[in-house]
């Protein structure tokens, strides 16, 4: 296995991992029932791992994290986007989580320095894709007011999912297979909920598509500053 | 260059392999399957090699910091725990006797992983209380990451999950 860091693959993965962890971390105090709460936490903190785990490779893990300005992260807009009802944030779980299965199943296999954390986090990811196709059953398949809201949180995301399947530098992965992969998994979880795919283009020309060249939407930089506050208001602080 | 271990080597390694494991302090390291070698780099110097059980778990680190203490209190002056992914850990890696004291202790243990992942059907799941096998899914997530929440409809009490991975 080559030993070798692409410095850009492993930002963009340990960022899409930072960032969603953090967003799934805002749950906490505000999920529907307990048990939700818990279950986002666990989600988050899965990712958490990840991400330490990639950005450690590229360098100091805090630094990364806590000092780098919002152009310098690689993460796709889809896990920046607020977690809106619950509806929102578990369409972006599906969307999400069935992307980073297929990736980490196609890094598994590779003679990547990923190869490692991919075998063990794809067992990882398959709970998180499984947690979320479920919800997806019982919003779509529920009640109007459910369903409706499902509905509306599948199309307004929609338009950055076309950014998953973007090469990314050093990251040797088959984009069309995963795309083919992945519509096939999202519309048979659509069809089984009652939902209709999402007919709009995956790209617009203007808006979703940058995270990985380091443009990020306008909710970001807040969630950034709530991220980052603590660490730069108080260096080298420690428990 | 791999050489079989020497006898302080399986000593250190039965040590450190005998520091419970800090949330589920019914098993060992050993039982859980997470700890994956010890080796003496030089006089006095001793690299342990844990695996997490899931990456981001944070009880890693207290086990290092368990073994670090045991080991030191057996004369190492140096000891280094090294974290490795690879191969990953699975359910599957829980030793028979750390499978008895988790259901001793109210956790259903794993089922055969197989693939690992989301298990969709097969084997019902005990409840270690009253031993149904009438027991439904509460979450799949539950006060630690390698757990679900289950409950028992016979004696309807909820009960923790090692969930197969």
């Amino acid at each position: 296995m080559t030993t070798v860091v692409p410095e850009r693959a492993a930002l963009a993965l340990g960022d899409d991992a930072l960032v969603l962890s953090h967003r799934l971390g805002e749950w906490a105090g505000h999920a529907p029932v307990l048990e939700e709460e818990v279950a986002l936490a666990n989600i988050a903190l899965d990712l958490l791992g990840q991400a330490r785990t990639l950005l450690s490779l590229v360098g100091d893990e805090d630094d990364l994290a806590f000092l780098r300005e919002e152009r310098a992260f690689r993460n796709v807009q889809l896990v920046e986007q607020p977690n809106g009802d619950f509806a929102h944030t578990i369409a972006r779980q599906l969307y999400f989580s069935a992307y980073q299965e297929l990736l980490y199943g196609q890094l598994a296999a590779s003679d990547t320095v990923f190869a490692p954390l991919a075998a063990k986090a794809v067992k990882e990811v398959a709970y998180h894709r499984d947690h979320a196709e479920h919800w997806t059953l019982r919003l779509g398949d529920g009640t109007d007011e459910s369903r409706r809201r499902m509905r509306h949180a599948l199309d307004a995301l929609w338009r950055y999912t076309g950014e998953l399947f973007e090469p990314v530098e050093g990251l040797p992965v088959d984009g069309p297979a995963l795309r083919e992969g992945w519509l096939g998994r999202i519309t048979g979880v659509l069809e089984r909920a009652g939902l209709a795919l999402p007919e709009g283009p995956q790209h617009t020309p203007w808006a979703a598509g940058g995270g990985r060249q380091g443009i990020h939407t306008e909710p970001f930089g807040r969630m950034l500053a709530e991220m980052q506050h603590l660490h730069r208001s108080h260096p080298g602080a420690s428990w | 260059m791999v050489t079989a271990p020497t006898a302080l080597e399986e000593r250190l390694r039965t040590l450190a392999g005998a520091v419970p494991d800090p949330e589920l302090p019914m098993v060992t390291l050993a039982e859980l399957g997470v700890l994956r070698g010890v080796h003496l780099t030089g006089p006095g110097h001793v690299e342990v090699e844990l695996t997490p059980t899931y990456t981001g778990c944070p009880a890693v680190e207290a086990m290092a910091a368990d073994i670090e203490r045991v080991l030191h209190e057996h004369g190492q002056a140096e000891v280094t725990v090294r974290t490795v992914l690879s191969p990953p850990w699975s359910t599957d890696d829980i030793t028979a006797e750390g499978r008895r004291k988790l259901a001793e202790a109210g956790i259903a243990p794993p089922r055969p992983a197989g693939h690992g992942g989301p298990v969709p059907v097969g084997l019902a799941i005990r409840c270690p209380h009253c031993g149904s096998t009438d027991t439904e899914l509460l979450s799949r997530f539950s006060s630690t990451a390698c757990k679900a929440l289950r409950r028992c409809t016979a004696c309807r009490e909820p009960f923790d999950h090692f969930k197969e991975l």
